[in-house]
């Protein structure tokens, strides 16, 4: 029972700070980018939430039931999960899809691994990747915002577009910004994901590091290699296109699964760039935010080990 | 006689090449996609098993110490030749689907493994049931996984399809189904394994002093 003593260094100030209320407050941030994708694409999209984060909070009772351990739902990081894996989703989807995807997210991302703070991949984008794997054509089938009124008229994303070669002609740098395009639920409106990021930068719940250096490699490598020539690429479409903002901003600055020192995120942050621009100009798929992220993670434990700080006092 | 059962029964159970001393997974991942491919590829190792352990542990005593792997290799490569050439003469579809992993089965670490650690140490009788319990472990392993990869990924075994209106999930055929799978699997056998032992041995073995919360 001695053991349970916490002796940590001084100086003991005290934080207000919880693993729950972070949680809760990143899942407030993500709240308008909720609304916005509600509103371009209907109910069906609400329901798809509420479907991904009952499903992950249930999938996370059932196994802390079954392995006799805590229950730790209210920490609110598996109602994240199943938020972050609902907003990835493209908005026709079935509804067993977010189902099967924050099962496998909350049972093979995270609890496999021992649970939260254990876990090697962020949970939903592992949930992600295994839904994508499954069922390609489900999740890359995309509807035209405001669709739902006529009857889903299916399109390409902008990135798919010009993954074939065209340029959507009617979708402009400022229609990206505000949502009015096809894409998942949660990635479309940039202008709510950045209300939710400056709402999440402000109370320090997040740093800078790795939204920046992520989002400014991205820019920096399309603008480079994005067209022929070099310089002459469109760089703020490939920001403000595909998941960059929401994967930038909420899912690689996940705690468990990014660096622990400064210097670590912005060597993490500038990886998942490189990747997502060799994967959206040169690869097989159109967007690449979510396995550039799930690279970096695996690659997260030797970055850390590499920007190991020097202990005070040591050569 | 009870001698030769034990070693037949401990490749299926505690031995299990797969699930207990995982060795062989080169093959086991890559073939266990259909149960058809499965049951060929365990029966052809354990057919190579089964002549590698009669031959080297009828010349055993011959074998020089030093060079005796090569030595292992080039029976076990005779027996691989012999099964080749019998799959491409009678079941070429079968050969055709597994392909490379056919002449592979000469580096398979579970027939040179048993060669090593038990053929060139004992009598033919005993390493004949060492070979075919390792065998049928082997299949019986493979076979566990191919059924669950090909049920959840194309909704069918062995061309009887499953469930209508399922849509498999194609992830299980590809290779990330195949480590899950096993990966699961085996979690599945050790914690049967950890619940038939003696739970206070467990606990004294995994605790200090009531540090974790296991004992509570």
């Amino acid at each position: 029972m001695e053991n349970r003593l916490i002796v940590s260094p001084s100086p003991h100030a005290h934080i207000d700070d919880s693993v729950a209320k972070i949680m809760w407050a990143v899942s407030l941030a993500l709240l308008p980018a909720g609304a916005a994708g509600v509103y371009f694409f209907g109910l069906k999209a609400l329901w798809i939430i509420i479907l991904g984060i009952v499903s992950a909070v249930a999938t996370e009772i059932i196994l802390q039931k079954l392995s006799k351990s805590k229950i730790t739902v209210s920490d609110g990081s598996a109602f994240l999960t199943g938020l972050l894996l609902a907003y990835n989703l493209p908005p026709g989807v079935p509804f067993w899809v977010p189902i099967v995807g924050s099962f496998f997210a909350i049972f093979i991302g995270k609890f496999v691994f021992g649970g939260l703070g254990k876990n090697i991949f962020n949970p939903a984008l592992a949930g992600r990747a295994f839904l994508m794997a499954s069922w390609p054509s489900l999740m890359t089938t995309f509807v035209k915002p405001f669709g739902y009124k006529y009857d889903a008229i299916t399109s390409a994303t902008p990135l798919a577009a010009l993954k074939e070669g065209k340029v959507m002609e009617h979708i402009s740098n400022l229609n990206l910004f505000f949502g009015n395009r096809p894409g998942c639920i949660g990635e479309v409106c940039v202008l709510a994901l950045l209300a939710g990021a400056v709402f999440l930068l402000i109370k320090g719940y997040i740093s800078w590091h790795i939204p920046f250096s992520f989002i400014g490699t991205v820019g920096f490598f399309t603008c480079v290699f994005g067209a022929k020539g070099l310089f002459n690429g469109d760089w703020l479409f490939h920001i403000l296109s595909g998941g960059l903002i929401l994967g930038a901003f909420y899912m690689a600055t996940d705690y468990v699964t990014s660096p622990l020192t400064r210097k670590g995120q912005i060597i993490f942050g500038i990886g998942c760039g490189l990747i997502t621009g060799v994967i959206r100009l040169w690869g097989g798929y159109p967007e690449g935010v979510c396995y550039a992220i799930l690279i970096m993670n695996a690659a997260t434990p030797l970055i850390d080990r590499y920007v190991r700080p020097r202990i005070y006092g040591t050569k | 006689m009870k001698n030769l059962i034990r070693e037949f029964v401990k490749g299926i159970t505690i031995e299990n090449p797969t699930f207990a001393l995982v060795l062989g997974l080169c093959p086991t991942l890559a073939v266990s996609s259909s149960v058809g491919n499965a049951i060929g590829m365990g029966v052809s190792a354990t057919f190579v098993l089964l002549g590698s352990n009669i031959i080297i542990s009828l010349i055993r005593k011959l074998i020089p110490d030093q060079i005796r792997i090569p030595c292992f290799i080039v029976v076990i490569a005779t027996f691989v030749t012999i099964v080749e050439m019998l799959l491409k003469a009678y079941f070429p579809a079968l050969n055709a689907s597994l392909g490379i992993y056919v002449p592979l089965i000469v580096v398979n670490c579970i027939v040179l493994g048993r060669a090593e650690a038990f053929a060139c140490k004992n009598r033919v009788l005993p390493s004949i049931a060492d070979a075919l319990g390792m065998g049928v472990g082997f299949t019986i392993a493979l076979t566990i996984i191919a059924t669950i990869r090909e049920a959840l990924g194309e909704g069918e075994i062995l061309d009887f399809k499953l469930i209508h209106g399922f849509d498999p999930a194609a992830v299980f055929i590809l290779a990330p189904g195949a480590l899950l799978t096993l990966g699961l699997l085996i979690a599945a056998v050790n914690w049967w394994h950890i619940r038939k032992k003696d739970n206070k041995e467990i606990k004294k073995l995994s605790c200090h002093e009531g540090v974790c919360d296991g004992c509570k």
